[in-house]
């Protein structure tokens, strides 16, 4: 089934006909939309769909476009909707835009009439045709791209797997030919993809074809939205954030791991296993330079890391919202007894199992004060790949340096979804630093050893490990209150000596955490616009529309807690001027601006939120449409007020 | 509070191996009940480790949370120690091991700390094999927060307070049978002829050597009508077996002279010798022991001495296959790929 394009917002080029090869045109038609469109896969989870998704997004890539892909995807193992959006852009616009997608691919029976509502007017719709579509279930305003997919895979393949598999690669066939991509490289991604397994090569590519030549035959192709190839990756990497943190622990020297299961935090280990697998063996012995122990619960998984920390080992674990709550025990006893190790929080929705396979940057506060009693806790927020393997490599660092846990606060966007991002980088001769923690040799050669000695005036003691020294150096460890040689005490003057030294340790973290990301303008800007982690996607895009609205912004990202001083001076010069800042998030509950408030002590009212918290990463769309509200809002009050 | 004792040292004190005395494997002075049952097991553990003649400082000591988890500060004063929390001391020890086999990990925990908020990380730490000595002292109350009935308490009876165990009891040493423990035995604080060899075997032993001590709360569950008192323990108790401990190359006597006796070596050389005291006793059986226990249990006997052995059982570094240079004394070089590896690992993201 064909359609005409009506009032649409894609330039469409006519007919959708079935059309001899010699009429397909040579040239993209004038009104094309080239490297600047979203495609939305619309998939059932279990069958497959996901490397075949990939492998489209991967094309794109080796197209040298830019492209990011966003995985929606049910807390199920079968039968459920899912979907898989690919934005390809050549502005590098790589967050979410919001709106609807101007491709979709509907594979999904169960959700198609959903689908086909989210298909910007003027659009496409590829369907598998095998089944016509009802009459409700068309639109004037789409284009509509029938491809026989069931059809030509059961008169094709006799096994009911492949039957299944293969429909999925052949619409990627069928979307080379009308998105024109380079079919070779297609071809040639498929022979990388299946190295080693090379008996699946041939039947791979026949789909491609497949779907390819029907693509060709029977519509006009290219279509009016279409990619050309460019040279605009440079020395970009397309990855997620798990695999990045998993391979910045390996190269941070991190050795030993507890864990529990739990997504979206999963991957980070089971991405270290395996890098371990491969990097980790020790060259004379064959025995391994790591240890992995998958643990009954995350009580217990913390507790591994906590020993290790302790016992002068790099350690760390992942987990997500429920696992922290289990942790905040422990949290707060690696707090109090000052034990280095790296925790990992991948954050998805809650609270409770909440929506598990959904993003949100909801758990800021319960971090930052994890724990019972006074505590407060490092944490650091990378917004890309690039920055998960720096920090995931980093955090031991300052981990060590400062003698506490630090907590790395992913989500799942940026974990569990490939995103384009500068490559990985590291310098051969940058040592690990370890912190204060005495050798045999020091201990010997110093008159008097107390853990909690403040020495040096930072807050931050010396340390020693179990079975440094024979004489010297040994120490009680432990949650209950102690005098600066670690001997129990419970006197109030001790206690508050104490935590007035971990006060000064924490404001002095400020010195080994990252600094925020701070864009200004020449001039001042009317806008400041303040975030963190993954909100940071859609931003660059924001800024452009809200140009064209005439607002000039400015921006900070921030990038660690404590708060850098910076960040109180970009909010004190926004109101001191009384311009608007707005501290974007993905929470319901404003997290980061009451983090800020409370720490920075200031003025709520100088902070307006833009929240997101459906569970899909924040688009540019809802940040613009925020900000706009919000001055409407303003204006209005000015003038009633 | 704690205690500072002072540094005088008699000189006639008996030195070991390393030159040291008693008082070199002392700690902080104790601050539970005078009488209290863990008080017998910290001197028992100063006893054993003088005369294995250990290095102090090649000693981790852990614990949880309790009265019995407050012990290892009151022993080996040059060893360091971790007071973990309540029930999660099991998880820490790991992480301890998992960083450096190379120390002798010493844990204590309590009735209330293993088997009641600590039980699934203690079955857990039982299943992991970790090299470790894990001794609980059983007084079948919570000491610490006054009294209550722990999990351990025999079903029936009545605490100080009066009020009554109405479930099943927990048996940690059937536990830690069931679950693969490669050493496991029952003493009493009050027999330090019976724990001492014990405490020497369970450290000498590699992989994972559990200890139950029954040790009396004279505070809150040493009174009549209680299964822990002093009294009761002394009164029925019976043994399975007890050992003698040759370390390697001494020969000692043993003060039981009763039953067969079997030598079994340790995977360090020093000989365990075990004296049978039933006739069904058979040290390598784990189910019978589990029978064992419980028919004296029905009798209204306490089963205690070594329950179990396997000599030559694998710990979690063998079973993990980790490298003998401990974790934590691996350096940068051989923990950091460097940047030419990584070169390759962005060309697979490319
Ligand atoms: C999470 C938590 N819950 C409760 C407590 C309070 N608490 C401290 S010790 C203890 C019981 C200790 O009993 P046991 O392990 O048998 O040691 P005992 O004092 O009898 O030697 C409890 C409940 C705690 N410290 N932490
Ligand atoms: S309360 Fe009981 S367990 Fe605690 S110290 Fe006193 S006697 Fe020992
Ligand atoms: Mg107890």
């Amino acid at each position: 089934m064909t359609k005409n394009t009506v009032n649409s917002d894609v330039p469409a080029q006519g007919k959708m006909q079935e059309k001899s090869p010699e009429k397909s045109p040579k040239k993209a038609p004038d009104n094309a939309i080239v490297n600047e469109f979203v495609v939305r896969f619309a998939n059932t989870n279990g069958t497959g769909s996901a490397s075949a998704n990939n492998m489209f997004a991967k094309a794109i890539l080796r197209m040298g476009i830019p492209v990011s892909a966003k995985n929606i995807f049910p807390s199920n193992i079968q039968g459920m909707p899912t979907w898989y959006e690919v934005r390809i852009s050549e502005k590098n616009y790589l967050g979410r835009r919001g709106g609807k997608s101007e491709m979709l691919v509907a594979m999904n029976a169960q959700s198609i009439n959903d689908d086909i509502t989210s298909v910007k007017s003027g659009g496409y719709l590829l369907y598998d045709s095998s089944r016509t579509l009802f009459d409700s279930q068309i639109r004037a305003d789409i284009n509509y791209l029938g491809v026989p997919i069931s059809n030509i895979c059961l008169k094709e393949y006799s096994d009911p797997r492949q039957r299944q598999l293969f429909k999925n690669v052949v619409y990627v066939g069928a979307l080379a030919a009308l998105l024109s991509m380079d079919f070779t490289l297609l071809k040639g991604l498929v022979r990388d993809q299946f190295k080693g397994k090379e008996k699946l090569i041939t039947p791979n590519i026949y789909a491609l074809e497949l779907g390819y030549q029907y693509a060709n035959e029977h519509f006009i192709c290219p279509l009016a939205i279409h990619v050309e190839s460019r040279d605009l990756i440079n020395k970009r990497i397309l990855v997620d954030g798990n695999t990045a943190i998993g391979l910045g622990a390996v190269f941070g020297g991190a050795t030993v791991t507890g864990w529990y299961p739990i997504t979206p935090s999963t991957s980070v280990i089971e991405k270290f296993a395996s890098y371990c697998q491969r990097l980790r063996i020790d060259p004379a012995s064959g025995k391994k330079n790591y240890a992995i122990v998958q643990v009954e619960d995350e009580l217990a998984a913390i507790g591994v890391a906590i020993g290790a920390g302790w016992n002068g080992a790099r350690a760390f674990t992942a987990t997500s919202g429920p696992g922290i709550s289990l942790m905040t025990e422990f949290l707060g006893l690696a707090y109090f007894t000052e034990i280095p190790f790296v925790l990992i929080n991948v954050q998805r929705a809650g609270p409770s199992t909440g929506m598990p396979t959904r993003t949100q940057q909801a758990d800021i506060i319960a971090c930052a004060y994890a724990s019972h009693g006074d505590t407060k806790q490092i944490l650091l927020f990378p917004d890309s790949p690039h920055e998960c393997f720096e920090l995931g490599a980093q955090a031991f660092d300052i981990a060590d340096q400062l003698q506490t846990p630090v907590i790395i606060m992913s989500d799942l966007d940026l974990g569990m979804n490939d995103h384009l991002s500068e490559e990985f980088v590291w310098q051969d001769d940058k040592a690990f630093q370890k912190g204060k923690v005495l050798s045999a040799q020091q201990l010997d050669e110093v008159e008097v050893f107390g853990r909690y000695l403040d020495v040096d005036g930072d807050g931050i003691c010396y340390r020693t490990l179990p079975g440094t020294h024979t004489e010297k150096g040994a120490y009680f460890n432990r949650g209950t209150s102690r005098n600066h040689f670690a001997g129990y005490t419970e006197k109030s003057a001790d206690y508050v000596d104490n935590m007035d030294r971990l006060t000064k340790k924490f404001i002095n973290a400020i010195n080994y955490l990252p600094e925020p990301e701070i864009q200004k303008g020449k001039k001042s800007a009317q806008l400041g616009l303040i975030f963190f982690g993954t909100t940071s996607h859609p931003i660059m895009e924001a800024i452009e529309q809200l140009k064209e609205h005439g607002l000039s912004v400015d921006t900070l990202r921030i990038k660690a807690f404590p708060f850098h001083q910076s960040i109180e001076q970009f909010i004190e010069e926004y109101s001191f001027n009384n311009k608007q800042i707005f501290v974007i998030e993905q929470n319901r509950d404003a997290q980061m601006k009451s983090l800020l408030v409370n720490e920075l002590q200031i003025d709520p009212n100088k902070l307006a939120s833009i929240l997101n918290f459906d569970g899909l990463p924040i688009t540019s769309h809802f940040i613009v449409q925020a900000v706009l509200a919000q001055l409407t809002a303003n204006q209005a009050q000015q003038k009633t007020g | 509070m704690s205690f500072i004792k002072s540094k005088f040292r008699h000189p006639r004190l008996p030195v070991n191996d390393l030159g040291l005395t008693y008082r070199d494997y002392e700690g902080a002075l104790s601050t539970l009940c005078a009488g209290c049952g863990h008080d017998s097991i910290t001197s028992a553990i100063i006893q054993a480790c003088h005369e294995l003649s250990i290095q102090p400082s090649e000693v981790a000591k852990l614990s949880g949370i309790g009265c019995s988890s407050k012990a290892p500060n009151y022993f080996l004063n040059k060893s360091h120690g971790f007071n973990s929390v309540h029930g999660r001391m099991p998880s820490v020890a790991t992480g301890a091991n998992l960083a450096n086999q190379e120390l002798l990990y010493l844990a204590m925990s309590g009735d209330g700390d293993s088997a009641s908020i600590g039980f699934g990380q203690f079955a857990h730490v039982v299943r992991r094999q970790l090299n470790m000595v894990y001794m609980v002292a059983n007084n079948g109350v919570y000491g610490l927060t006054k009294g209550q009935l722990a999990a351990t308490a025999d079903k029936g009876v009545k605490n100080k307070a009066g009020e009554l165990s109405l479930f099943t009891d927990i048996d940690l040493c059937v536990m830690a049978l069931q679950l693969g423990a490669s050493f496991v035995a029952r003493s009493f604080s009050g027999d330090k002829q019976q724990l001492v060899p014990l405490i020497k075997a369970a450290m000498s032993h590699k992989g994972f050597a559990f200890i139950d001590i029954i040790s009396p709360c004279v505070t809150f569950n040493n009174h009549v009508g209680s299964t822990r008192s002093y009294d009761y323990v002394h009164d029925h108790i019976t043994t399975a077996a007890v050992v003698d401990f040759v370390p390697i190359k001494t020969e000692i006597t043993s003060g039981y002279h009763s039953g067969e006796s079997e030598d079994v070596c340790l995977h360090d050389g020093s000989i365990m010798r075990i004296q049978k005291l039933t006739d069904s006793y058979d040290s390598t059986n784990a189910s019978q022991a589990i029978m064992e226990i419980e028919q004296q249990k029905q009798q209204g006997k306490i089963l205690t001495g070594l329950f179990y052995l396997e000599p030559t059982a694998s710990d979690f570094h063998e079973i993990n296959n980790t490298n003998d240079t401990p974790l934590n004394k691996l350096t940068q070089d051989a923990l950091c790929p460097g940047n030419r590896v990584l070169a390759g690992i962005n060309d697979s993201f490319r």
